[in-house]
């Protein structure tokens, strides 16, 4: 029995044990000098471990008597989740390694934070989401202030630490109350008592505490408070990181939370979640407006798209999920790009976060200007970039789920929205002549934003494939 | 080769609208002129070699969608093979005219590089292209496919000299008029696809006789279904005849160049509704009511028209205004049930007024680009092989012949075909359309005639200038002149048979299937119009109605190129009609030839002092009845209203400005708010994390989602 519960949590069983021998390896060494080496090979790691879930035999392990599970949903996450940590990782060295950022740590609490992740889009208990949750969370912290001597990247870590203290507060009195109810703590245990269509006011009120305390994870307004001041707050590359596998498995816990423990309450859920949805489309584009830092406007960028996504896990269904999981997986890889671009912004060696800055940039960089209008557009929703397909998934989630007056203000809020992002491309090309930035030379950079920005015209032939796969995935998450 | 004459246009006006540049100006002209006459030299064999069976030359499948479905095929028959060599000689022959009549544009600057030929012959080639779609369509929907495209092409050519606002506006005009009988028309083809569950012409066919007994609801009325539809396609049909209420586009479109007006506003575009009714015979056949109305609309236009004509001053406006009223005549002869008649008419006018345009285009060549037939005078001399083939034309318009016999130019023949038919329907509409006609043949003759004697007899009025340097027009714009008097003498006395014999030999013409048994009687009938047309008797006319009963007995709706039903005996009538009735077209003629030479060469102050006399009635002719101002009032001007409004009113002020005020306003104001809240300190972002929580407690509460 205990073997087989180890053979299912084999992938982050052997991310643990990687991550424990890099961290000795280092500290017995030396330490930073093999930073760069630590990250490479990290980065390695993650994308072998994603391959190997990928080709796992499809179907559905339980393991530890129901409080990890490892189904299509979980994997589709997991990959995701990892492919986009590498990624990142990797993009930001060169940035970390020129302002002396660069620790042997940094890896290695990726690398737990990406297990307690995966630790979340797999939880089948509310003690292993605990976990997961806090084991990710804890790592982020760190992370968020790893620029020690910056007062800024401190009182980021410092903001997040303690708000995220208050979000795990709210979380666990929503779970407690909700063991008190249900009387057990396992999903399954949780959805057998709410199935019969009764849901007691205790059960509300703890679902309505989990859900707080997990929209504070994905950024959801107005839990997103956070977001501007740490995504501005840490280096770029964390904020890089911030910005995608985090999201993926928020937003995975968030749906795995909704369906398997409370599916039989979609009614009551589903129209918080769809006021969460418009709070966050609104807030985001509104707010984005007024920011001139390039950060803090992918910050509200990403408070909007996650309510973008908020809207597919609004509408309830097979296809809602579907939808949250294409358009994370659009999001993810768009921000890689941007994020590719905003990290190699310098000047004189330093880096640029202000968005006047990027005046007449299509003279200078007409290649990367040119993709980064590519990835623009496809943020505002442009056809026919993906970010559009994206979009159009889940409002057609919404109106099948009958939620019509969702999809008509999500149109409405990506409307508003375009204005920031078209701004940017405004700059790019018909702004004012300004002093030139320096001249772009990572490789990985480069190829990042070009090989996003490919991705996001090339995709809308079949969307790479991923549609069954999501399609699969959700499938496997509501029943 | 029914398919290379179809394709043979398009490929021409691909190559020469697109490639000109490859292969010159020149070569374009050369080659969309050679495709052409390749075309028109294969629909005579086809025309000639017809046996009269109706054949179906699939070219691909075109439109798949539930229950329509709809090839992209020829329908060969007998109407077809008469359109298409209508439709490629006179366009041939315009082409060609072309050479000489476009050689030189003041309205375009050779000098600036402004090319405008190959563009010219391109549109030309174009507009044959979906002229021949149409006429070689298989179903509505394809029909209505050629029917836009000689639209499209139609306005490109009227708009052509695009620097003369006049002529876009004309171009407008056309376009816009055009879409209201266009309206008609797709609601018929909607309807019938609605009735018979089928677009193609054969289901449709065959389905008539029973749309006579079904009710159709549209505007909360129930209408016979047959009547209704027929008359919606009426309505598409006026528009692009330009038949009373949908006539003004044109008179103005003569804008256009004069090779169009002979190619397009006179031969064929504007035939194509006479040809959407005569194809439409099996169910006009079952649409009395709709029948009717044609025939008074066709009545009305042809002596509304004719009026008109009398005073205008504009060479090539008189000759439209004619076009008009011809139009009319067809119109007549089909909603009578004569539709051979109608054809016949269209057959013969086609030659001889592109044969007036041309001569037209020549007068208008040779004077530099005057229209003002006032400016003329005593061309004769100047233009002598233009004057003659504008003499044969008017004796062909005017209907010139010998009475009660079949000798006469074109004209003579096709037209008293029509009158008789007219008087043959033995009913009241048919009444009022004969004697409408008639005095609109003496109307005809009188302002073909003033035209005349206007521009080449008399001494030279206008600019002398331009008078001394008159010349005769170059060879390859007489050519066409001169093989279309060919068809303006001749056509007439050759095809009087098939068109307007008895009706066994129109039925044979037309591929009509004949009942074995009603081929004994077929002697007698046939014997009885050749003893004497004007010879009537009742006995014989009632052997021929018992003929008629039986032969139209032997087959359905669809089989022939027309359809005649049973008890329609209007053309076996019109034979035996009496000899004041046969001869009454020709005194008409003869009576406006008369005073055209009292009042234009034996006493020419005589129209001066009449308009003077008679202020109003002038007045109300040149105006045209007034019914452009009357379109303009009711039509024009509150619509522009309305656009104004909603352009003014509704989408600057309350579209933009709405949406001016949110995006500098609104949105803005909760940016700053947004910022404001986003102070930085931690005890703000919690709080609203509280309030947050507090919030969708609240609201779960409150929307009753807990028991």
């Amino acid at each position: 029995m205990i073997s087989q519960d180890i053979s299912t949590v084999l992938p982050e069983i052997t991310l643990a044990i990687y991550a424990m021998v890099a961290l000795l390896g280092a500290v017995y060494t030396k330490k930073d000098g093999l930073a760069g080496l630590i990250l490479w090979s990290t980065a390695g790691v993650f994308t072998l471990v994603a391959l190997w879930i990928a080709t796992m035999a499809p179907g559905t392990q339980t393991a530890f008597n129901g409080m990890f599970n490892d189904d299509a949903f979980a994997r589709f996450a997991k990959v995701m989740i990892l492919l986009s940590a590498a990624a990142v990782l990797v993009m930001g060295q060169d940035y970390m390694q020129k302002r002396d950022l660069l620790r042997f740590e940094y890896p290695i609490l990726v690398t737990l934070a990406v297990i307690g992740m995966m630790m979340m889009v797999s939880a089948g208990d509310l003690m292993a989401l605990y976990m997961g949750l806090e084991l990710q969370s804890l790592a982020l912290y760190v992370v968020a202030s790893l620029h020690r001597d910056s007062v800024r990247s401190t009182e980021a870590g410092l903001k997040y630490f303690v708000l995220g203290a208050l979000s795990s507060g709210l979380l666990l009195y929503g779970a407690s109350l909700t063991y008190g109810f249900a009387g057990t703590t396992l999903f399954s245990g949780i959805l057998s008592t709410v199935h019969e269509g009764h849901v007691s006011l205790g059960l509300l009120f703890g679902l309505v505490f989990i859900v707080a305390g997990l929209a504070f994870k994905v950024s959801a307004a107005p839990f997103h408070m956070w977001t501007p001041d740490v995504y501005e707050g840490s280096p770029t590359p964390v904020t890089a990181f911030f910005a995608t596998a985090p999201k993926v498995a928020a937003m995975g816990l968030f749906a795995r939370v909704l369906h398997d423990a409370f599916g039989g309450a979609t009614a009551d859920w589903s129209q918080i979640i769809a006021l969460l949805s418009v709070v966050s489309m609104f807030l985001g584009a509104v707010a984005a407006i007024g920011q001139t830092n390039i950060k803090r406007l992918m910050a509200f960028s990403s408070i909007a798209h996650m309510g973008f996504a908020l809207m597919g896990l609004a509408a309830g269904t097979v296809y809602g999920v579907q939808a949250m999981l294409v358009y994370i997986a659009i999001y993810v890889t768009m921000n890689i790009g941007t994020f590719a671009f905003i990290l190699s912004l310098e000047k004189d060696g330093k880096a640029v976060t202000d968005i006047a800055a990027l005046n007449q940039y299509s003279k200078a960089e007409p290649m990367r200007a040119l993709a980064m209008l590519v990835l623009l557009f496809s943020l505002a929703g442009v056809p026919p970039m993906l970010g559009f397909f994206g979009k159009f998934y889940v409002l057609q989630a919404a109106v099948n789920a009958g939620m019509s007056w969702l999809a008509v203000a999500g149109v409405i809020a990506s409307v508003i929205g375009a204005f920031y992002y078209l701004r940017i491309v405004y700059f790019m090309y018909f702004g004012e002549e300004s002093d030139g930035l320096d001249k772009p030379g990572s490789f990985v950079l480069n190829a990042g934003l070009v090989a996003s920005a490919v991705i996001m015209l090339a995709g809308i032939v079949n969307l790479f494939g991923i549609e069954p796969i999501a399609e699969a995935a959700a499938q496997a998450l509501v029943n | 080769m029914e398919k290379i004459i179809l394709f043979a246009p398009l490929v021409g006006a691909l190559i020469g609208g697109f490639g000109w540049r490859i292969i010159g100006e020149k070569g374009a002209q050369y080659l969309t002129t050679g495709l052409l006459f390749l075309a028109a030299i294969l629909s005579w064999i086809v025309f000639l070699g017809f046996d009269g069976e109706t054949r179906l030359i699939e070219i691909m499948t075109w439109i798949q969608s539930g229950t329509l479905d709809t090839s992209w095929s020829i329908r060969l028959d007998r109407l077809t093979a008469i359109m298409l060599i209508v439709v490629t000689s006179v366009s041939s022959l315009v082409h060609l005219y072309s050479f000489g009549y476009m050689a030189h544009d003041e309205n375009f600057d050779d000098a600036k590089g402004e090319s405008y030929r190959a563009r010219f012959f391109a549109y030309l080639s174009f507009f044959t292209f979906t002229m021949l779609m149409l006429v070689t369509s298989d179903n509505l929907v394809q029909m209505f496919f050629g029917w836009e495209g000689v639209g499209v092409a139609s306005y490109l050519l009227i708009g052509f000299y695009y620097k003369k606002p006049s002529a876009n506006a004309a171009a407008m005009k056309a376009f816009v008029v055009n879409r209201v009988g266009d309206f008609g028309f797709a609601l018929g083809i909607f309807g019938l696809f609605y009735m018979t569950g089928s677009i193609n012409f054969d289901e449709v066919f065959t389905a008539a006789p029973d749309l006579a007994h079904q009710n159709i609801s549209f505007l909360w009325t129930e209408w016979n279904a047959a009547n209704l539809l027929a008359f919606l396609l009426f309505v598409g049909a006026m528009g692009k005849s330009a038949q009373f209420f949908l006539h003004t586009w044109l008179p103005d479109a003569m804008e256009g160049p004069t090779p169009v007006s002979a190619l397009i506003h006179a031969a064929t575009m504007v035939t194509a509704g006479v040809f959407l009714v005569v194809r439409m015979s099996p169910l006009m056949e079952f649409a009395p009511g709709a029948t009717t109305i044609i025939v008074y609309v066709g009545a009305i236009t042809a002596f509304f028209a004719a009026t008109v004509g009398l005073v205008q001053n504009d060479i090539k406006r008189v000759i439209a205004y004619s076009t008009c009223s011809q139009l009319g005549y067809m119109f007549v002869a089909a909603g009578v049930g004569v539709y051979s008649a109608a054809m016949f008419h269209l057959f013969t006018h086609a030659f001889f007024k592109a044969m007036l345009f041309l001569g037209a285009g020549s007068v208008i060549h040779a004077m530099h680009h005057e229209q003002d037939m006032r400016n003329y005078g005593g061309l004769r001399k100047k233009i002598p092989l233009t004057y003659w083939a504008m003499m044969i034309g008017t004796l062909a318009i005017t209907g010139v012949g010998i009475p009660l016999t079949y000798y006469g130019f074109a004209g003579f023949l096709s037209k008293d075909a029509i009158i008789e038919s007219a008087w043959g329907a033995h009913t009241s509409a048919g009444n009022f359309a004969f004697w409408m006609l008639v005095i609109a043949a003496f109307m005809t003759s009188f302002y073909s005639w003033r035209l005349m004697f206007l521009t080449f007899f008399g001494k030279p009025r206008g600019n002398p200038h331009t008078h001394d340097h008159a010349h005769e027009s170059p060879v390859v714009m007489l050519i066409p002149l001169g093989a279309l008097a060919l068809g303006a003498i001749f056509a007439g006395m050759i095809w009087l048979k098939p068109f307007f014999g008895d009706h066994d030999t129109v039925n044979k013409f037309y591929g009509v299937p004949v009942h074995e048994v009603a081929t004994d009687d077929h002697g007698a009938a046939a014997a009885v119009f050749e003893v004497d047309a004007g010879h009537t008797t009742d006995v014989a006319a009632t052997d021929d109605h018992g003929a008629a009963t039986e032969h139209a007995a032997g087959w359905t709706p669809g089989s022939g190129a027309v359809y005649t039903h049973p008890d329609n005996h209007v053309l076996d009538n019109a034979h035996h009609a009496p000899t004041w009735v046969k001869v009454s077209p020709f005194f008409a003629m003869l009576g406006g030839l008369l005073l055209a030479l009292w009042m234009y060469i034996w006493n020419p102050t005589l129209p001066a002092r009449l308009a003077n006399a008679q202020p109003y009635l002038y007045r109300f002719l040149l105006n045209k009845w007034y019914v452009d101002e009357i379109y303009d009032f009711l039509f024009v001007k509150p619509s522009q209203a309305l656009g104004r409004f909603l352009w003014k009113r509704g989408d600057q002020q309350t579209i933009d400005g709405a949406l001016n005020g949110l995006a500098l306003g609104i949105i803005p104001f909760f940016t700053r708010l947004a910022g404001r809240a986003q102070s930085g300190y931690i005890f703000t972002y919690a709080f609203w994390m509280v309030i947050g929580v507090l919030v969708l407690m609240t609201w779960l509460t409150i929307s009753g989602g807990a028991e």
